[in-house]
């Protein structure tokens, strides 16, 4: 795959407080990378280091071969930022919002016109082109501040917590359009502390925590950190084999606390019938059953040893 | 579309959309400018009468003929009334003040004039709200009074002259020598009075309309405006829309310099620098936006000031011109470096007012800075919006010509180019 972003040892501190220490990464065409981490971890400064918002203290970012020392417009031209913050102008129409923004990259009149009804479009706003944001809802306001970064045609897009305070539909919109960038080609960097996003759309992950990664990689690399991947959690009546249980294929710990058996598994479909038999062999019996899978919440409290929310 | 017109013209279009701040920065200083040129003297600047009253208590020929010469002066509106009635009027704000003329004024006056120890008391009570009315008052009497007293004590039929005579002729103390004198002048001037007079018994001021001596103040005056050209009539309005313009102008600058904070607030000015842009393309759009409302915002006030107001650009059209656009960019130097030195909009927005409303003040925008203390005046100018005032005083009223408006251009150009270099450094670029 084709790296189009990568960011090397950046460092970033105000006075004595640093808020990135080292933060590496790269992003490919066509991929979501996903930069987790709770408030306050340095993802927004990141951000800001890697589009030329911020001056990094040390570190260097390259865009498609180009780095903003050496040419800071074509740099710039090649991203397109997504701000935390609903960046619009509350009472020029969607439709201005979007070509003033594109009229800031030197779009000729009639190529912007054409791209900021398409950017329209594809965020499903084309219907309220002459419509004030002022007007909109939350979830609105964010699809339009999307489209306000699309409209240049950006090789990579900067997404800062872009589903900030969106209800769930809203959210599930914008992930289908960000999904539908992906397929476009665009690398995307995905900020959030919601795990739940980083998991859903991220193609690798990148989890920082004071300015610093603790954890890179594709979802199931980051779980294998894990001792196990997958529970199964069984309420019995008297006391299991543990030691039987301990020794069929794929079961990587056994629990039994107040009448509740937790069993780790490297994979549920290939262990749990065996895992039931040994139960039901041990002649106890069962009162309820149910089944977990390992998140990256539990892979930030085993690199951290804090929650991701803290 | 070129990227530096899109910022403008955003900032132009974000801005007349905005009715609120239109109608202020338009409607408000023609408002307030109409009310303090009408309060100034208006269009055909004719200073109101001043309203007094007076109570004759001692009924005499001499304080009838005191009533009737001020009744007949244009800067008064004179009614009588009792003292009592005379004094609840000005005390109420009604009348700015009222004169009483004593029982036995006639008598006593004449006698005054030449030395007389028991000299009659005029009471003069006035509303010391109107105290600047006091000295403009007492002005008019005096003169209303000596006019009338005078004539009466040297007319030949008057009691004054004769009195006098009795008086010298009977003082043993005199001597003989000064007291043939004075005697003597006595009759020669009543010699000289009784032949000037037409007809025994009619007044002197007949006397003085057949030509005969008679006393009066000794001078006259010929009042002329003080204005460049013979055709250039002071108009009160030219001034209050002038300072008016200024305060609500600068007023808006305060704005967009919030809005530039407000932008920061918001995100957008994120947006903004990761756009392939220049800093001075940033800054400079922001310059062009603010300078070229100030501009529309000065014509449209200027416009309506001329076409209801009567307000005329008496001197150089180019130098008022000159002086309106210099104010414009001062305009947008002065918000572009209050948002550099801005925390937080709120905060900003009161502090940035204050600062405003002393550089009008200082200007003279409320009220003509000669009323300022000497020392104020020499501070004032230091003070941009005073060259912005006079400068337009310079163009409009007092119809000078584009000379006058070097210095002004030149001073407001100064310190718009001194505003913007300290915004430049101050300006925080990075979040």
């Amino acid at each position: 795959m084709n790296e189009v972003l990568q960011a090397r040892g950046l460092r970033k501190a105000y006075g004595e407080r640093t808020a990135v220490a080292d933060v590496s990464l790269s992003a490919h065409a066509g991929e979501v990378l996903g930069l987790l981490g709770p408030n306050g971890a340095g993802k927004s400064t990141t951000v800001g280091m890697i589009a030329g918002l911020t001056n990094a203290d040390a570190g260097s970012v390259t865009v498609g071969g180009t780095t903003l020392a050496a040419d800071e417009f074509g740099f710039k031209r090649r991203i397109g930022l997504v701000p935390q913050d609903l960046a619009l102008f509350e009472d020029l129409p969607a439709l201005a919002n979007i070509e003033l923004f594109g009229a800031l990259y030197n779009l000729p009149k009639a190529t912007l016109k054409k791209r900021a009804m398409e950017v329209l479009a594809m965020v499903g706003l084309a219907d309220r082109a002459r419509d004030k944001p002022a007007t909109f809802s939350g979830g609105m306001k964010r699809r339009l501040n999307i489209a306000c970064a699309l409209v240049h045609d950006p090789d990579v897009l900067l997404l800062d917590e872009p589903t900030a305070g969106v209800d769930p539909q809203s959210r599930n919109a914008i992930f289908d359009n960000l999904e539908a960038l992906k397929r476009a080609g665009k690398a995307l960097v995905y900020t959030t502390h919601y795990m739940e996003e980083a998991e859903r759309l991220a193609d690798r992950i990148v989890i920082i925590d004071h300015g610093k990664v603790v954890a890179s990689g594709t979802l199931p690399e980051l779980l294998r950190v894990l001792p196990a991947a997958q529970t199964l959690a069984i309420d019995i009546d008297g006391t299991p084999d543990l030691a039987a249980l301990q020794r069929i294929a794929g079961v990587k710990q056994v629990q039994f606390d107040s009448g509740t058996l937790s069993v780790g598994l490297d994979d549920l479909t290939r262990s749990a019938s065996a895992v039931l038999q040994a139960v039901s062999a041990s002649g106890v019996s069962v009162r309820h059953l149910s089944s977990g899978r390992a998140n990256l919440e539990d892979v930030f409290l085993a690199l951290t040893g804090r929650q991701l929310r803290d | 579309m070129n990227a530096f017109n899109a910022l403008v013209r955003k900032d132009l279009v974000l801005y007349f959309s905005n009715r609120r701040s239109v109608i202020m920065s338009i409607l408000a200083p023609i408002l307030i400018a109409a009310f303090f040129g009408s309060l100034f003297g208006g269009g055909d600047n004719k200073a109101a009468n001043i309203p007094v009253a007076i109570t004759d208590l001692d009924h005499s020929e001499l304080s009838g003929k005191v009533i009737a010469s001020m009744r007949a002066d244009t800067a008064l509106t004179l009614s009588e009334a009792s003292e009592a009635d005379a004094l609840v009027q000005v005390k109420a704000g009604k009348l700015r003040a009222s004169v009483t003329l004593p029982a036995g004024f006639g008598a006593k006056a004449g006698n005054a004039l030449f030395g007389g120890k028991d000299k009659p008391e005029i009471v003069l009570n006035y509303d010391p709200s109107q105290s600047m009315v006091l000295p403009l008052v007492r002005g008019l009497l005096a003169q209303h009074v000596m006019q009338t007293v005078s004539q009466s004590a040297f007319s030949g039929s008057g009691s004054v002259m004769k009195g006098m005579r009795e008086q010298v002729l009977k003082n043993p103390q005199m001597p003989a020598g000064q007291r043939d004198e004075l005697v003597t002048m006595f009759d020669t001037i009543a010699k000289v009075q009784e032949r000037s007079t037409p007809a025994s018994g009619a007044a002197s001021a007949a006397s003085a309309a057949a030509g005969g001596p008679t006393f009066s103040v000794p001078f006259t005056t010929r009042e002329v405006e003080a204005s460049s050209k013979p055709e250039t009539h002071y108009n009160s309005y030219a001034h209050a829309f002038a300072g008016m313009g200024v305060q609500f102008i600068l007023l808006m600058g305060v704005d967009m310099a919030v809005g530039l904070l407000l932008m920061r607030r918001l995100g957008l000015w994120k947006r903004l620098r990761a756009a392939p842009l220049s800093r001075s393309k940033l800054l400079g759009s922001r310059i062009a936006s603010t300078a070229l409302i100030a501009l529309i915002v000065f014509a449209v006030i200027y416009a309506v000031a001329m076409a209801i107001f009567k307000v005329r650009i008496d001197g150089s059209v180019i130098g008022f011109v000159a002086v309106l656009v210099a104010f414009a960019l001062l305009t947008a130097s002065f918000g572009l470096l209050i948002a550099a030195l801005g925390k937080t909009p709120e905060a900003t927005r009161g502090l940035a007012i204050l600062a405003t409303l002393l550089l009008v003040m200082l200007g003279g925008a409320w009220v003509p800075s000669f009323i300022f203390p000497a020392w104020l005046q020499k501070i004032s100018l230091f003070v941009p919006t005073r060259w912005a005032i006079d400068g337009l005083d310079a163009m409009t009223w007092r119809g000078l010509p584009m000379e006058a408006a070097v210095m002004p251009v030149v001073v407001l150009l100064g310190f718009s180019a001194v505003f913007t270099a300290l915004a430049i450094v101050r300006f925080q670029w990075e979040e």
